[in-house]
């Protein structure tokens, strides 16, 4: 078993920390996993893309070659990346984004993860862990209970709850998908 | 015991091998993508009595970890091109005055400012020959977050033991990249620290010792008093003028690191190899996907991969030279350390290189590519 990812959005919006976590529970879980991450020289604003590798083998080149899941953020982070896709492959774009180009896959879901994070949770930074809710709904990679160690273990400290719920908004956007699709 | 698997990012393994082998000192000035060794080591060095010190610039980060070598502690500063350039002037009087002492180069794209967020190996070249004189030092080459960790404990132990300072040499993939990791416990690895002076006899500060390779070192503050200089000195420490000792001198700083236990490689699928990629820290992940892809087509590829980068692995390099069809040196750069292979390899095999410097990691493919061209027209 072999997987990579491709999490890209606008830099501060935690793609990079959504791959650091998915990396440190497939680690916990046994997996090897490799992340390596992509931005620019600004502090914040700019492209933000982070790629992860989990596999059963060794990783050597470490960075992704063929995305099985691609997650997008951001306007400019779908222009580049949702477009010239294998149809396996799965494409997470969220519902703000307009996809002009066929992206070459039909695996697509379109889920309001930023309106979610703004106006039902109030706090527009929660969107990466919200994905993160999605991913492992999509994927079924993990256990909800070893992913939620990894994201208690790398988030500031009372903040638990509020991430919590994000999780859990992130699993529903999912499932709502899958219902009304 | 079973022992807990972490997710640890390249430039924390360093700073966490620092930490193992004894680093009680850190100077530096924080230059992307080396950032991450300052803010750890800040964190962590209060919590075992160490010091942590942000200077003015990269100039003032080597100048204070050379004083506080000099003081007893083992110290590191980390940078990346712009700052190592920096650095230089204060490289070459670690040498000279045989301070022992850690430099990290996280490499990123240059020249000058260049790629501050995108891999490079543009800087080998310039470990070895970036200060001026005829300067000889160590530089070690990891290619994953595990062996930066190992790394950094042996770039400690040789700079204790052979009173030098030593490069690790990374750069921006392996420097950010997160990856498995399993930390040894204390006392798993032999850590080695600077010999003291012996207390049967006056102390000559650059003199060495019967059975010794290094001059033992006092510590200022210790009840010795000695003078250290770049200058050329003679064994008390105050500068001499005498061409004889200045050659008896550099000779001896120079053949002090052709020890061969300095020397670490590690060579894959090489037994019958008949064309072979040398390649280093990163691009030595790509060179085994690469072989690992060729070889179940049949091709007869190896990889041989210096870890120890100077001293270059001259002994290793010369017998696959005098074995193997070819050698293609791969390398984030226009052209470097294949040069390195054409002098060892003197004409015996045909030495090529693959190269690229826009601050992408060489790809599996193009190893694949250059292998099969090869094995096409041969």
């Amino acid at each position: 078993m072999k997987l990579e990812f491709n999490f890209s959005g606008t830099g501060g919006q935690g793609v990079i920390l959504l791959g650091v976590i998915m990396a440190e529970t497939a680690i916990n879980e046994g997996y090897n996993a490799l992340q390596t991450q992509c931005y620019g020289p600004e502090a914040r604003g700019g492209a933000s893309r982070c790629e992860v590798i989990i596999s059963q083998d060794e990783i050597y080149y470490p960075k992704a070659q063929k995305p099985d899941y691609i997650l997008c953020l951001s306007q400019a982070a779908a222009d580049k990346f949702a477009k010239g896709l294998t149809p396996d492959t799965v494409l997470i774009v969220d519902s703000l984004i307009d996809l002009v180009e066929d992206p070459g896959t039909e695996k697509i879901y379109k889920l309001p993860i930023v309106d979610t994070a703004r106006n039902k949770l109030g706090k527009e930074i929660t969107a990466n862990i919200i994905s993160l809710g999605a991913i492992l709904e999509i994927t079924q990679l993990f256990t909800k209970e070893a992913l939620l160690e990894s994201v208690l273990d790398r988030i500031p400290k009372g903040t638990e709850e509020i991430n919590i719920q994000a999780i859990e908004a992130g699993i529903e956007l999912v499932k709502n998908w899958n219902e009304n699709k | 015991m079973n022992k807990k698997a972490l997710l640890m990012q390249g430039n924390e393994a360093c700073v966490r091998g620092a930490l193992y082998a004894g680093m009680r000192f850190y100077s530096g000035y924080p230059i992307t993508p080396s950032t991450e060794i300052a803010e750890m080591s800040a964190v962590l060095l209060p919590t075992v009595g160490g010091a942590f010190i942000q200077m003015e610039d990269e100039i003032g980060g080597i100048a204070a970890a050379i004083g506080a070598s000099i003081a007893g502690k083992k110290a590191m500063t980390a940078t990346s091109g712009p700052g190592f350039t920096l650095k230089m002037e204060n490289l070459g009087y670690a040498v000279m005055s045989e301070i022992p002492l850690v430099i990290v180069d996280v490499q990123r794209g240059g020249p000058s400012t260049g790629l501050p967020t995108q891999s490079s190996q543009a800087d080998v070249m310039q470990t070895k020959w970036g200060s001026h004189g005829d300067n000889s030092l160590i530089v070690l080459s990891p290619n994953s977050v595990t062996e930066t960790f190992y790394l950094t404990v042996e770039a400690f132990n040789l700079a204790e033991k052979y009173r030098t300072p030593v490069v690790i040499l990374t750069d921006e993939v392996i420097g950010h990249a997160r990856e498995k990791i399993i930390l040894p416990e204390p006392g798993e690895i032999e850590i080695f620290d600077r010999l003291p002076p012996l207390e049967d006899r006056p102390y000559r500060p650059f003199g060495v010792e019967e059975g010794d390779k290094v001059p033992r070192f006092a510590a200022f503050g210790t009840g010795y008093r000695y003078n250290i200089t770049g200058l050329y000195h003679n064994e008390s420490g105050f500068p001499s003028n005498s061409q004889e000792n200045a050659k008896l001198m550099l000779e001896r700083i120079h053949n002090k690191l052709k020890d061969e236990e300095i020397i670490k490689y590690e060579k894959y699928q090489m037994e019958d190899a008949e064309y072979v990629f040398l390649a280093f820290g990163s691009t030595s992940r790509s060179a085994v996907a690469a072989v690992n892809e060729l070889r179940a087509e049949g091709y007869k590829v190896g990889l041989f991969r210096p870890i120890t980068i100077w001293p270059s692995p001259e002994k290793a390099i010369d017998e696959i030279a005098s074995k193997v069809e070819g050698i293609c040196v791969a390398e984030m750069n226009l052209g470097q350390y294949v040069l390195e292979v054409e002098r060892i390899a003197a004409g015996r095999t045909k030495v090529s290189h693959l190269g690229r410097a826009n601050g992408d990691i060489l790809r599996p493919e193009e190893f694949v590519n250059h292998a099969k061209e090869y094995f096409n027209e041969r």
